[in-house]
């Protein structure tokens, strides 16, 4: 925090398009390793989510008369449609999808002005318009190595038919969170599905840091983010579990369960809807590790990412204002 | 006259609407537009309210000293409530328990005490009168758009449960719009509203935009101010 800042800068080069393509190949393992475990459900919300994403955007330019092939090309929208596939459950519908990528495109982003002019991330707030508008479907996960077929997955996507019982479960933070009077050990020891879905998302938040670490050595962005995120996260879990380890989940489970990683890699690092300055980035980061322990531990949804992302994106005005960097020769 | 009243009228549905471009009365506006009948209640309530209290104001505006008028405002808006709250109790008790905490607060609208203010105080029965009920049939026509919208967006119907203010011949109003509808809990609960009203506005800037256009060759341009929480523009 103590190199000079201010000017004279040189310009780096990257262009919006390259940035948004460094982000995508950088979560293609990521991708990769969800697809392996829980089937072609988010390829189809991917690809779905895309189409459509592209369709809205145009149209919205064009009604906002703005440049198309300009802001078609930057591959916003397809990263903007790459994290709601990554978030969406392999099993969500079209209609669910649509609705995300609707919110995402329209109202997070281009109601506020379009790209650059976001203060949310927009496929947060599409997530989350989702998880409040459909719990029921949003919280639908097939079980690793259990998922349909390509063909059967289809049919599932666009009519919602199909046998699910058999390959759907609950995940590990939800089955944490409703113990019904089990330590956490025993319900591991009870529920050997359920240590077959961590040790799958284990592997998923792997893939994910891989991609972040490449991220962070290309200079996309800046460690203080993720990391201020991922310690205040273990921190918490440390600090709350102490006293009961039997009934809270360890700083091991919160950091390598759910979203953590593609939240703190691929998401709060969004240079639109963040803070700015590198304190700032600190605090933020810090901020949403924070919001995620609360809202997994004590609030009603099993996972948090979106909701504390959100939350910390309207406190990025406010945490700006206080951490200007002073310019060169300034007095403080 | 016939040109005040016409411009009463206008102020009222239109280029002054108290819920879309004075935002005032927001909170119940917000609360309870999760359908039409609830949305209808409200605004017949509210109307009524206006109305009398526009009327009972314009007939003490000589009397009542400046320095104490709006406790008097207050006093006689309260009054009303109370009457319109005991009618709601004795007519349509299904309909004030879903309301509940709502009908009391009509007290609070500010719209109701804002027209008191700017208008019933300084002006004759009769236009205050007309005033009173051109600004209640614009609230409720926005709080009823807004239900119709959240009422077809988040259960798929329209005009459920009518019979709870129109009795019993209204039970089967109901219009099922979308079959077998899982319905989109999001338009039900509050951003759904906000998101509803920001949509409102939007659309009657776009409609007043498309007006200024037309009528720019034939008006002379006017001076304009903006006011704070104010969405139009006040000429």
């Amino acid at each position: 925090m103590m190199n000079s800042i201010s000017s004279p800068h040189l310009h780096g080069g990257n262009r919006s398009q390259k940035i948004m393509l460094l982000v995508i190949a950088a979560a293609m393992p990521g991708l990769l390793t969800q697809l392996y475990w829980f089937g072609y459900g988010t390829l189809l919300n991917l690809m779905w989510a895309i189409v459509l994403g592209l369709l809205l955007e145009a149209g919205v330019l064009l009604l906002r008369q703005r440049p198309l092939g300009f802001f078609l090309t930057d591959g916003s929208v397809i990263v903007t449609a790459l994290l709601l596939a990554l978030a969406l459950p392999p099993m969500a519908p079209w209609w669910l999808v649509s609705t995300a990528t609707l919110f995402a495109v329209v109202f997070a982003k281009h109601l506020y002005g379009g790209l650059g002019n976001n203060p949310f991330n927009p496929a947060m707030a599409g997530y989350a318009i989702c998880l409040i508008a459909f719990p029921a479907s949003m919280t639908i996960w097939t079980s690793p190595y259990a998922y349909l077929d390509l063909a059967d997955q289809w049919l599932w996507f666009w009519t919602e038919q199909g046998q699910l019982d058999a390959i759907t479960q609950a995940t590990p933070l939800d089955a944490i969170k409703h113990l019904q009077g089990n330590t956490v050990d025993e319900m591991w020891a009870a529920n050997p599905d359920i240590v077959a879905y961590g040790d799958a998302m284990f592997w998923v938040n792997i893939a994910y840091l891989i991609g972040g670490i490449a991220m962070l050595l290309l200079k996309l962005f800046t460690w203080h983010a993720p990391v201020a995120m991922l310690a205040s996260l273990a921190a918490m879990a440390v600090l709350f579990g102490a006293g009961e380890p039997d009934l809270y989940a360890s700083a091991g489970n919160h950091l390598f369960l759910g979203a953590t990683m593609l939240g703190a890699f691929f998401i709060i690092t969004d240079p639109v809807s963040s803070a700015t300055s590198r304190q700032g980035k600190l605090i933020f980061g810090a901020g949403i590790g924070i919001l995620i322990y609360v809202i997994r531990t004590w609030g009603n949804y099993p996972d948090a990412v979106a909701f504390a992302v959100l939350l910390m994106n309207l406190a990025a005005p406010l945490i700006d204002q206080y951490t200007r960097p002073k310019a060169y020769g300034q007095q403080p | 006259m016939q040109a005040a009243s016409r411009k009463l009228l206008k102020d009222g549905l239109w280029q002054n609407n108290p819920a879309l471009v004075q935002l005032l009365g927001l909170c119940p506006l917000l609360a309870v537009t999760n359908n039409v009948v609830n949305a209808l209640g409200l605004g017949l309530v509210t109307s009524l309210v206006l109305v009398a209290a526009n009327a009972l104001v314009s007939l003490t505006r000589n009397r009542v000293n400046s320095d104490v008028r709006l406790p008097t405002f207050v006093m006689i808006i309260a009054a009303l409530v109370t009457i319109a709250e005991l009618l709601m109790q004795a007519f349509t008790y299904e309909l004030y328990q879903i309301l509940g905490i709502f009908i009391p607060l009509i007290v609070t609208n500010c719209a109701i005490l804002g027209r008191a203010e700017a208008y019933a105080c300084k002006n004759p029965v009769a236009p205050a009168i007309l005033d009173g009920l051109a600004m209640g049939v614009g609230f409720s026509l926005v709080l009823v758009l807004l239900g119709a919208m959240r009422e077809i967006l988040g259960q798929g119907t329209l005009f459920a449960d009518m019979h709870l203010l129109f009795g019993e011949a209204a039970r089967n109003w109901t219009l099922t719009l979308i079959g077998d509808y899982r319905g989109f809990l999001f338009a039900i609960l509050p951003p759904g509203a906000f998101i509803g009203m920001g949509l409102l506005i939007a659309a009657k800037n776009l409609a007043d935009s498309h007006i200024a256009k037309r009528q720019q060759d034939t008006t002379t341009s006017t001076k304009e101010s903006r006011r704070i929480r104010v969405t139009g523009t006040i000429t």
